[in-house]
């Protein structure tokens, strides 16, 4: 730990270092974006070229943002779900489940080891899309299309394992809070299982067209790298940070929704660019499905609910018959239940690193202030730094490579 | 730097003679691109061919009646109050001694109307409701629409047909 806080004091915050330089017309002023097909989402990268080359630029932030801080403010706690799964909308399931999981923690609720099986295969899956969605589209930037077009197949076996799940496929609104909605059928099973069984091939399949690929590695080695420290010092995490060097990973130092019983390896590299991200991301993939393997062989059978009566709905059928459970059922539902007083922080590893949610409770039925801790937000910061000295293409794929998705960076 | 016991570090081996040559990743490439050729399609016929969704799927919502054919919706409003969207509105009305065969309850909804363009399709009036009147269909989507009055779907569209009952909730 020494090393990390060595790491934090030697070096000047650096988020103002870039800006734009005043130009008499040597420079040429390149908006990149809002709604420009490289960005894949919607904000804007001013950038001021010398010829080739990139010599500043600033980023402008905000084009959605739906202000769901606030939004929360004046919603019950299980209303808040489906606010979350519009942050990072590739891997939607993690973002419900740090959030169930920080209600949990100011409610002090205790989950079933089922429900947290259940929940760790569903974010390990959801980690899959969110990294395949990343890399091939890295492919895609640097003129693959074969790979991206072959790897969606799977994305969308992982949907629709999320819709037998919960329903839906890409704003899931999955499990609540003290668990999960309903337990895991037989279909979802064995959907999971083919997928798992399916997988494999394909992933291995992608990353003989990639990794070893003299025209890709040429395109992505040494571009937009990053330090450690400087990454530090921005507050990277997740696999930008990791690909840098540094295996900070939340699920490992701060082990959350029954973690520790699983084996896994935190792959890193060490420069920082964007082959190093795409390596780590694929590599994490194997470890994602690794987890998933041994939370299906060892899911116990303990129910998929904590049995709190005050915060976790009642049965329906106990609904429709019984005056006490209708009673309860009404009174969740209103938010008349009150929330203890307090303040949490819970933070989970994201698809993109770690999302953190900073929570306030006076006591009532609504959070008094909610805040999403946001890794694509500071990513974002740094990309000028990254950019800078590189080529216009070379701005392209490293932006594509640092997965910042317009969801969440403007929540 | 090393904060857990769990670090691997990916250390990819150079490129080799063969493979830092440009040409024949291009056609490894080519390749995959023609084995899939040959495989099972990926795809199906849309329109004349639907894939099967899942029986928890949250589709169009539909207002149940019960096995007489009264509809089971109490205004209680607890789907509206439920729903993170705000999309639903209902007015109550009391049933008289002649619509018994009509409502279950002796309260009824006279107006329900979800608005499907702020629906977000979460699924939460359905876990909300105590009466299993309201239900999201797996097999139905809001489809595409044309005009804003078209958006605002009322009990004509919601409640189901007395004749064609739906296979959702208790009936299932
Ligand atoms: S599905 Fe969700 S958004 Fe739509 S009406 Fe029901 S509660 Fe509201
Ligand atoms: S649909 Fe259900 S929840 Fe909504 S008003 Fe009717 S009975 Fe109440």
């Amino acid at each position: 730990m020494n090393d990390l806080n060595v790491a934090f004091n030697t070096q000047k915050p650096t988020p103002n270092n870039v800006q734009l330089l005043e130009s008499d017309g040597a420079l040429t002023t390149l908006n990149l974006g809002p709604t420009h097909p490289a960005t894949h989402g919607v904000f804007q990268n001013i950038i001021q070229m010398d010829g080739e080359k990139i010599v500043s630029g600033e980023t402008t932030i905000g084009y959605i943002h739906r202000a769901f801080e606030k939004l929360a403010e004046r919603r019950p706690f299980y209303q808040i779900t489906p606010l979350t799964d519009r942050l990072n909308y590739c891997s939607s399931p993690i973002n419900n489940m740090g959030w169930h999981m920080t209600v949990e923690k100011l409610l002090q609720i205790e989950v079933p080891k089922r429900a947290q099986y259940m929940r760790v295969i569903m974010m390990e899956l959801a980690r899959i899309a969110d990294h395949l969605i990343c890399n091939s589209i890295l492919g895609v930037d640097t003129g693959a299309y074969t790979g991206f077009l072959y790897v969606f197949q799977q994305r969308e076996s992982i949907y629709e394992i999320f819709e037998e799940i919960c329903g839906t496929r890409l704003t899931t609104n999955m499990g609540r809070v003290g668990g999960m909605e309903r337990d895991m059928n037989e279909r979802a099973i064995a959907k999971l299982k083919k997928f798992l069984n399916e997988f494999p091939v394909v992933l291995r399949e992608f990353e003989s067209m990639f990794n070893r690929n003299r025209i890709f590695i040429d395109r992505t080695k040494g571009v937009g790298g990053i330090s450690a420290e400087s990454a530090l010092n921005y507050g990277f995490t997740g696999p930008n940070l990791r690909a840098a060097g540094v295996d900070y990973d939340v699920r490992a130092m701060n082990p959350y929704s029954s973690y520790e019983d699983f084996e896994f390896e935190i792959p890193i590299a060490e420069n920082g660019d964007t082959f190093d991200r795409f390596m780590v991301r694929g590599q994490e993939m194997w470890q994602s499905l690794r987890i998933i393997e041994q939370a299906l062989a060892k899911m116990p059978n303990d129910g998929f609910q904590a049995s709190e009566q005050h915060y976790v709905l009642p049965e329906k059928k106990k609904v429709y018959e019984s005056m006490e459970a209708l009673i309860y059922h009404f009174k969740i539902i209103m938010g008349e239940i009150d929330a203890p007083e307090g303040e949490v922080y819970h933070s989970v590893e994201g698809g993109n690193g770690e999302l953190g949610y900073y929570l306030i409770s006076d006591g009532g039925r609504t959070p008094y202030r909610l805040h999403f801790r946001r890794p694509c937000f500071i990513y974002y910061q740094a990309y000028p730094e990254m950019v800078i000295g590189s080529q216009l293409s070379d701005a392209i794929v490293t932006l594509s490579s640092m997965n910042v998705i317009a969801g969440e960076l403007d929540a | 730097m090393q904060l857990s016991n769990r670090t691997k570090k990916i250390e990819p081996k150079p490129l080799n003679f063969w493979e830092r040559m440009y040409l024949p990743v291009i056609f490894q490439g080519l390749n995959i691109t023609i084995k899939h050729l040959f495989k099972k399609k990926a795809t199906i016929r849309y329109p004349e061919v639907k894939r099967e969704l899942s029986p928890v799927f949250r589709g169009l919502h539909i207002l149940k009646r019960d096995a007489q054919g009264r509809e089971r919706c109490t205004a209680c409003g607890l789907c509206a109050l439920a729903c993170p969207a705000e999309a639903i509105s209902m007015l109550s009305a009391e049933r008289t001694k002649e619509e018994k065969h009509l409502y279950r309850e002796e309260k009824y909804a006279a107006v329900y109307e979800v608005n499907m363009l702020r629906c977000i399709f979460c699924g939460l009036c359905e876990e909300a409701c105590p009466k299993a009147a309201i239900y999201l269909q797996k097999d139905k989507f809001a489809p595409a629409f044309f005009g804003r009055e078209e958006v605002i779907y009322g009990k004509d569209r919601l409640v189901e047909s007395v004749t064609n009952r739906a296979k959702v909730g208790l009936d299932q």
